[in-house]
This record gives structure tokens, sequence and C-alpha cells, in this order.
């Protein structure tokens, strides 16, 4: 069975006025199904435009990028949109809730563009997901009522409510303290554990240490891969 | 924390119905009325435009037609086809009557019998002959009267509703009888408390048995600058070969203190002409009838002591400056309108910078470009739409509340005829203005890159 995600030649280039910067230099990764993955390196090494090209909210400039045996590099931006809502799930550092909108509401958002019909199974799973992330009590509670790690809790509801194949989280214990990234990381955990592919950013090893994969970056090429679970 | 995630109830399956088209739109509406109930007071200032325009609209264009209905009527009264031919004291009487006591002009029995060649399209010519009297009964008297010496058909052309007894009738003119019918405010003059009907009251020394005794009759406007307000209720009516046997062709009649005298064979005619004023045709029939008349008594009189009164000129007149006043209107209500809408696209970009987080969160988890514009088109479409109902609610407000301050405030009617269509066409402009104005907001939002998007702080 193929890896989940391959990666060919990678090529990323920004134009800036005259100069062109390639943010990544033919890049060459394989993502296997439920695989926890944390991606490292300093900034400018690429690991945020790799993470872009990845969530389906960038284009390559060259090369391959095949999810499952899709080839996304060549997709519109409305079936990129398609495969975004089916296949991919967000969790951001900060984040990126909707203040207007209720616990429930926010984890439902992924649900209004599906083209699925709203009712009460759906709201029913949104309530579940809520649950399982310990906001059992706070369903119609606004974000802002919410602490960090709650939100991030909500966050985390919500990446999952449209089943993806594919869990991205950009930094997400970068804004909470020790004690709720732990949180936040061990529930990481539990999902991959329970079939959830993860790719993850950070730069802080004992956070990448939750990784059973840590792949470090430099100047657009992969400097390090190292398999965790394998030594441990 | 333990996690079970095969115990959540399944992910539905994307794209597996959407749900009718209706559904999906009631829960956008939804959706933008709470984005928007965020910010209630920047919502309703910026749709305050909008609500002033409709309510404008449709208020004005109810107190437009209200007054033209109001003109319509006024006309109606008097006849839309007849065509009505007075006699004019001239300004300088002097010079060409060779300073005579008596003054003598006006149209001519000869000209009544010219306008009767004009054929089968006039069916009807009534000559009147109209001066000021004293009329008597015993004792009582009413010193404002005015005789009016006239034919049967008067009746109809004037539409005259008696309260008792008969109009004057053939025989009556042909008989030259002594018969008169008075009018409501001279019978309660003359006879305040018994029935004017088989008396006999004195006018200009001969006496005339009343056979009649009209309704109280509205006195007509006097629009139109050629015609003044008349008061029908002061009018004896006299048969015109009795006037013309009794008193005369001359008529004498005191006038603030000195004596005047005028020789004035027939000092009105009302003439009607066979058509119908609704349609082109008709209108045109009676205007060249119209000319012709002007055009033989141009010929006939080398004075200029005749009027030629066409009361359809006075409608089309109103019926033009209905126009002028529904286009100027229009004019006001789409400047409201526009400036209302640049209100409305102002806020809308407005809302699309402060929200540009959102829309990057919103297209990182599944929206498409579309989807964008569909939500920042229905908001503007919701704010636009509930500003024209509130205009509508004004509107209508100011359409029965306005009339009834001006009559407890000033005495003054102000009438007001509400039209349904206007209601229709300005909420219909509402909505139309939300999505003309939003769209560009809507397509800037839609255009924004995701990434920069979810940047943006």
């Amino acid at each position: 069975m193929p890896a989940l995600v391959q990666v060919r030649g990678l090529l990323k280039d920004y134009h800036m006025g005259d100069v062109t910067v390639n943010v990544l230099k033919g890049l060459d990764l394989d993502f296997e199904q439920g695989d926890f993955v944390a991606l490292m390196g300093p900034s400018g090494s690429g690991k945020s435009t790799l993470m872009n090209i990845l969530g389906c909210l960038d284009r390559p400039s060259g090369g391959q990028y095949l999810l499952r045996d899709a080839d996304v590099s060549q997709m519109s931006d409305d079936q990129l949109s398609e495969v975004r809502s089916s296949y991919l799930g967000f969790i951001f550092q900060a984040y990126n809730l909707l203040p207007q909108y209720t616990v429930v509401e926010n984890i439902e958002i992924p649900l209004l563009y599906q083209g699925v019909r709203l009712d009460a199974q759906t709201k029913a799973r949104c309530v579940a997901l809520a649950e399982m992330v310990g906001l059992g009590d706070r369903l119609d509670h606004r974000p802002l009522q919410l602490s960090g790690g709650q939100q991030q809790r909500v966050a985390i509801a919500r990446s999952l409510v449209n089943d993806p194949r594919l869990i991205l989280a950009d930094e997400p214990t970068g804004n909470l303290d020790s004690r709720t990234s732990d949180e936040i990381m061990s529930m990481l955990r539990e999902l991959n554990k329970a079939g959830k592919t993860i790719i993850m950013v950070t730069h802080e090893n004992d956070i990448a240490a939750h990784a059973r994969r840590v792949v470090r970056l430099r100047d657009g090429m992969v400097e390090t891969d190292v398999r965790n679970d394998v030594a441990a | 924390m333990p996690i079970d995630i095969f115990a959540i109830p399944a992910a539905p399956v994307p794209g597996s119905g959407g749900g009718a088209g209706l559904t999906k739109l009631l829960r956008a509406t939804g959706l933008a009325v709470r984005s928007l109930w965020l910010h209630k007071l920047r919502a309703a200032l910026s749709v305050l435009g909008i609500v002033i325009g409709t309510s404008a609209v449709i208020a004005l264009m109810a107190f437009g037609r209200g007054s033209m209905q109001d003109a319509l009527n006024d006309i109606k009264r008097q006849g839309a086809t007849n065509i009505i031919v007075r006699s004019v004291k001239p300004s300088d009487d002097s010079a060409t009557s060779s300073r005579s006591f008596v003054a003598n002009y006006g149209l001519t029995k000869r000209d009544l019998g010219r306008f009767g060649t004009f054929g089968d399209s006039l069916i009807r010519m009534v000559p009147m002959r109209v001066f000021p009297a004293e009329v008597r009964y015993l004792e009582r008297m009413d010193s404002k009267a005015r005789l009016v010496a006239t034919t049967p058909e008067y009746q109809e052309v004037n539409q005259l509703r008696l309260a008792d007894g008969r109009f004057l009738s053939d025989d009556d003119e042909t008989q030259m009888q002594n018969h008169c019918v008075l009018g409501a405010g001279v019978a309660d003059k003359l006879f305040p408390f018994e029935d004017a009907m088989g008396h006999s009251v004195v006018i200009k020394g001969y006496d005339y048995r009343v056979i009649g005794v009209c309704a109280d009759r509205m006195p007509t406007g006097g629009t139109g600058g050629s015609q003044a307000a008349e008061d029908y209720n002061h009018d004896v009516y006299l048969p015109l070969s009795t006037t013309r046997g009794r008193i005369g062709e001359t008529v004498t009649f005191r006038q603030s203190g000195s004596r005047a005298a005028e020789k004035v064979a027939v000092s009105q005619v009302v003439l009607t002409v066979d058509a119908d004023f609704d349609t082109s045709d008709g209108r045109a029939k009676v205007k060249a009838m119209g000319d012709s008349i002007k055009d033989v008594l141009k010929q006939e009189h080398y004075k200029d002591d005749w009027a030629v009164t066409v009361p359809l000129d006075r409608l089309e007149e109103a019926e033009r400056a209905q126009q002028r006043f529904t286009s100027l209107l229009a004019l006001i209500a789409s400047i409201s309108l526009l400036v209302g809408g640049i209100g409305i696209m102002n806020i809308m970009l407005a809302t699309v910078t402060e929200r540009t987080r959102e829309i990057g969160i919103r297209r990182a988890l599944g929206a498409k470009r579309k989807d964008i514009i569909g939500q920042f088109l229905v908001e503007a479409v919701v704010q636009t739409t509930v500003g024209g109902l509130a205009g509508v609610v004004i509107g209508v407000a100011l359409v029965f509340g306005a009339p009834v301050l001006a009559r407890l405030l000033f005495d003054a009617p102000l009438p007001a005829q509400l039209s349904y269509w206007s209601i229709a066409l300005s909420v219909g402009v509402s909505v139309l203005v939300g999505v003309l104005f939003g769209l560009y907001p809507a397509w800037r939002a839609a255009l924004l890159d995701p990434i920069e998007a979810l940047r943006h702080t």
C-alpha cells in the first residue's frame, strides 16, 4: 500500500521583485498512514511553506504532491477546497475559532462547506466530539469564555468532525503553558493511537518527542529524518 | 485522557445531499443575521440611507397620487369632454364702445348658430346668461344671488342634483314660463322655515314660481388660471327665453355704489363633445373642436371679448405635472438608494477587512470562493432588505399619519393614496441594491489568499 502522502521533487519559489527565493528545493518525503510526524527546523527552513502545500492552501512551483493517489499539485482552487473539506483537518497555533459561534457551532463549521444536510445526526456528532475533548459542560459557550487550552481542544474536535485522512497541526501548543501543552499533546497521541495520521510543526524538542517520527528541514532540504518509536 | 474515537457518530459522507436550496438559504440568512447582530448599531446606521430612501418614495408617491386624484376629480366634475366658451369684458372697453353707458360685448346668438354647424360630434350646447341680481320672497332677500338663465340640458352637463322638485324643462323654455330653480343657499336664505316649492320669488320686478331646489353643490376649484372658483349654491336658474323676454338684452345692476349696465347676449356656452377622454383619439377630438371654436371666434370678434376653456387641457396639464413629479421622485429615489448602496458597500468593505482572519479560517476549513461570496452577499442583502422593509413601515405610517397630523395642526387636507406597487418596487430595489453593492466587497473577500488571510491579526 503506497504512503498516504508522497512528495516528489517539491519546489516552491517566491518572487519578490526581481529576486527569486527558492524556499523548497526538490523535497522528497513520504508520510505513512497512521504516522505522527513532527516537522522541525529553524525559521526560513521551509517548514511553514511545506505545511501550507500539504494543507492544500498553496500550490507548489514544481514537483508532485500525491495525497493517497490524487495529484493535488495540479488542482484548481475549488478542487483544493474540496480536498481540504473532505480529507484534511487543521489545528492552528492561534486556535482560530470564530468568536460569534458557540463551541458546538465552531465544531460544525467544516460540515457547512461539505454539502451535507445539517440535522440532528450531525449535531449529535459535534456534541459527542465536544464531550470527547472534555467540553461536554460548555457546549453553548463562546470561544472568548474559554481558556486557551479549552479553545485548542475545541479546535481539535473541529479538526475531527469531517473524519479527515490527515490532520495538520501548526504549532498547536505554541500559545499554551507547559501543563496545558502536555494535555493537548497526550490528546493528539491518543488520536494517533486511534488511527489518525498527524503532521505537526513545532520547534520545541520536548513537544516533538511526542511524535513517532521527527523530520528536520534546513534551507528547503531534509536535514535529518529520525523515527522515535523504533528506538523506544 | 482516554479517547475512544469510534464512539463518535460517523461523519456524514461529503456531498450527500446539501438539502434543498431554500433550507440552505435560510441557514445562510440565519448565520448572516447573527454576524450582523454582533454590530447592531453599525448595521442599523449603514442601512439608514435605504430606510430613508424607501420611506420617502412610498410617502411622496402616495401624496403625489392623492393630490393628482384630487385635481382629476375636480376636472371630471367640470366635464372632461366639455368645452366652455365665456364672454369676457375687454379691459380696454372704453376705447371700443365709444364711451357708451352700456357695455356691449361677448358672445352673440350668431356665434351659437355657428357652433351649431360643427356637426354630430357636438352632442350638447348649453348657453347661459349670468348676472348678479337680488332675489326676494316677502321681506326676505338674497342680494348675493346669481341669476343663471339657461336651457334644460344644463342639469345634465353640470351633473346637477335636485333636493326637491324638477329642473327647467323644454316646455318652460318654449313657453317662456315664469319658473325658477333655486340653489341650496338661496333656498336656505329665503325659506329658512318652510318649503320653497310652489312659492313665488321676485326677481327684477317679476314673479317666478319655484319648481325645484338644488342639492348642496361643491364649488369648483380655481385652478388652471383662466377660471375662477365658483360657488353654485347662490345660483337661481331661469329659462333662457323667459329671461330674454322679461329682462331683455341689457342688464343693469349696482356695482360698488355706481350703476352699470351690460349688454351680453350669452355669458357662457358649455359644449359637450362626443368623445372618450380616456383614449388619445377622444382627446384629440376634443382639442380639435376647441381649436375650431377659437378660430371661428377669432374671425367673428374684433374685440378680445371671449375665452375658451378646455378642461381637458387642465387634465393633461395635471397629468404632465404628475409625470414630472414622478420622474423627479424617481431621480431622488435613485440618488438616495445610490447613497444608501454606497453606505452598504463601505460598511461591507470594512467588514471584509475586519474579518479577513475569519475568511482565512473558513477557506482553510473547506469553504470555496463562491461560499465566501455567498456569505457576504447574503449579509449585504439581509441588511438592505431589512432596511427596505423598515422603510416601508415608516413610509406607510407617514401616509396614514401625516394627513391626520395636517388636519389637526394646520386644518389642511393632505390627500394621500397608497400605491401598492410602490411598496413592491421599493422592497425589490432594496434587495437589488444589496446585491449590486454587496457584490464587490464579497468578491474582494473571496479573492483573498487563504494563507495571507490566516496570518491577518
